[in-house]
């Protein structure tokens, strides 16, 4: 079973900040979730090999070269703040 | 280092020289104005495709084979997740389960001549991150500012196996490292520039114990003498604090350059929890054979293997064999001399030597170097000829590294043409003999000594070009007369 602890974890990592209330919801609907899934652990697979991609594609690949850039403007117009062309963000430690 | 061993790992992270990104069509180029060689893709922005530049498998596959490792015939892309404002997408494509390639080895050589081999756990494909620049620090307010132009420079990871046992084997590892994979051709290896960076993964144990101590890794080493010098002092931290009794935490460490000393990082929080799992948006590789094979064909003959030849096949010494294949570029120059002027010691003499210290001082590549192997050997054989003497081969070889011209055109511009006829040096040496009386009289006493003066005067008379030999016969057989 899905524990709350794993659930703060995981709201650590992707920089979550949960209200205990929401925490105890999460975990609760998460555990539900996983528990669906655990449907697949039924399928036998000991003879199917390891995917790593679900398409029938291999080897696409692109030739070394340079193309345009994105225009000055457009780099940083959409950024929260900037500063002469660079990306301006909080200090970090 | 009493009774302890030094247990050390070196993760090296090489950019590779391609012009355009790994995954999109951005330039490479070192040095441009910020957040100008950026594009949808490098910067993460959503609905975008990465596209797997062809170039940086060929490099990889060329450095992995260098490194005597086994490509890997199939092998993914993995997102590995972080947060950090110099990755703009919150994951770095990387390689996790299945990298490029795995289990070689690299020989090298530590300074007291005793030979290495470390071993080569993998060699994966990854994507660079941003670069920050931190500003007001100490102030109220700081803040960063970030350029993505390095974001999404292709990058080779190197692991290597636990068995560095000295900071200075780390070094020589590094620096064998850098000369195997600048022969390869896929990087320059600045670690000024940053296209050679190296972290450092140590522990010591009691000498003879199979066990691994607690490990720390050290970060920020940004030379091949702070690798060393950061690698001494954290090994002798980590001893006196056994010896104290304590214990190592595990823990990465910055070496901090100024203070000689390596200090705890804060670290990100739960930092190494990544999350791995395969990139959906690029597809598996599949690496023939034949691929393998023709980048196998096309590899340069490797340091070692040269370094042998050169011992073996022109009885040079282990140094000069070092010396000479520090650089693909010296080695090849050195290598058409000798084809061109078939004494290799006197070569690499003149390369190692005058040639090198005339390129040091102008800060010229050997490469770009105005003296041609063919003008070089042409030198060597004026010299052999009689034509010049060798004291005047070597003003010879400055004005050609100066001009580019031929050492005919300059001895026969320059009147330089070594004065080999008897009569012509008999009359020079009366005449000196004639206006330094005292140094005769010395001589004739048994003073010698003398005699150097002597021919340094005639020597002084023709400009250097007396031929030394004939200068010192005649002088002698005139004083002993």
């Amino acid at each position: 079973m899905l524990t709350k602890a794993e659930v703060e974890h995981v709201a650590l990592l992707a920089r979550l900040d949960l209200s205990d209330e929401e925490k105890e919801r999460y975990t609760t609907q998460l555990a539900k979730i996983l528990e669906y899934a655990k449907i697949l652990d039924e399928l036998d697979t000991a003879d199917v090999s390891p995917t790593a991609h679900v398409l029938p594609l291999q080897n696409v690949f692109r030739p070394d070269r340079v193309g345009p850039h994105l225009p000055a403007e457009d780099v940083v117009g959409n950024s929260p703040d900037e500063e002469d062309g660079f990306f301006k963000v909080p200090r970090i430690f | 280092m009493n009774g302890y061993e030094a247990v050390i790992g070196l993760e090296v992270h090489v950019e590779l020289k391609t012009d355009s990104k790994i995954f999109c069509h951005s330039s490479t180029a070192f040095g441009g104005a910020q957040n100008r060689q950026v594009c949808p893709v490098c910067l993460g922005l959503p609905g975008t495709l990465p596209v797997l530049n062809r170039q940086v498998v060929e490099y990889g596959i060329r450095v992995a084979l260098a490194l005597n490792c086994e490509v890997a015939r199939f092998c993914k892309f993995d997102r590995k997740h972080y947060f950090y404002p110099d990755l703009p997408k919150n994951y770095q494509i990387s390689q996790y389960d299945l990298p490029l390639a795995y289990d070689g080895h690299l020989d090298f050589r530590t300074d007291d001549g005793e030979q290495h081999r470390c071993r080569i756990v993998r060699v994966h494909m990854e994507e660079d991150a941003g670069k920050l620049i931190h500003r007001n620090e100490n102030a109220k307010a700081p803040y960063a500012l970030v350029d993505y132009n390095r974001t999404g420079v292709p990058l080779l990871e190197i692991v290597s196996g636990p068995d560095i046992r000295s900071a200075e084997a780390a070094r020589a590892y590094l620096v064998e490292l850098k000369t195997v994979i600048q022969y390869t051709g896929v990087s320059d290896c600045k670690m000024e520039e940053g296209s050679l960076r190296c972290d450092a993964n140590v522990s010591v144990r009691p000498r003879g114990s199979e066990v691994l101590g607690t490990k720390t890794e050290i970060k920020n080493l940004n030379s091949f003498r702070a690798v060393h010098k950061a690698l001494d002092y954290e090994i002798k931290r980590q001893i006196s604090v056994y010896e104290a009794g304590g214990r190592v935490v595990q823990e990465t460490r910055s070496w901090d350059e100024e203070k000689g000393v390596t200090v705890p990082m804060r670290s990100k929080e739960e930092a190494d929890d990544y999350r791995y799992f395969p990139d959906p948006d690029l597809v598996p590789l599949v690496i023939s054979q034949s691929w393998i094979d023709k980048i196998q064909q096309d590899l340069p003959e490797l340091p070692e293997a040269r370094r042998r030849r050169y011992r073996k096949e022109y009885g040079l010494s282990a140094y000069d064999a070092q010396v000479l294949t520090m650089f693909r570029e010296t080695a090849e120059y050195f290598e058409e001399c000798v084809r061109l002027y078939p004494h290799p010691k006197t070569v690499a003499n003149w390369v190692m030597g005058d040639l090198a210290r005339l390129l040091n001082a102008e800060q010229v590549e050997i490469g770009d170097c105005r003296v041609r192997p063919g003008q070089l050997a042409a030198l060597l054989r004026l010299i052999d000829a009689g034509t010049i003497s060798g004291k005047i081969a070597k003003e010879i070889l400055e004005e050609m590294f100066a001009s580019g011209k031929d050492p005919q055109a300059v001895v026969a511009e320059k009147d330089l043409v070594q004065i080999t006829d008897a009569d012509t040096l008999g009359t020079l040496v009366d005449e000196v003999l004639a206006n330094h009386p005292g140094p005769v009289q010395d001589y004739r006493q048994g003073k010698t000594k003398a005699l150097g003066f002597l021919v340094g005067q005639v020597m002084k008379a023709t400009r250097g070009k007396a031929n030394p030999a004939l200068v010192n016969a005649l002088l002698k057989e005139k004083l002993d007369r």
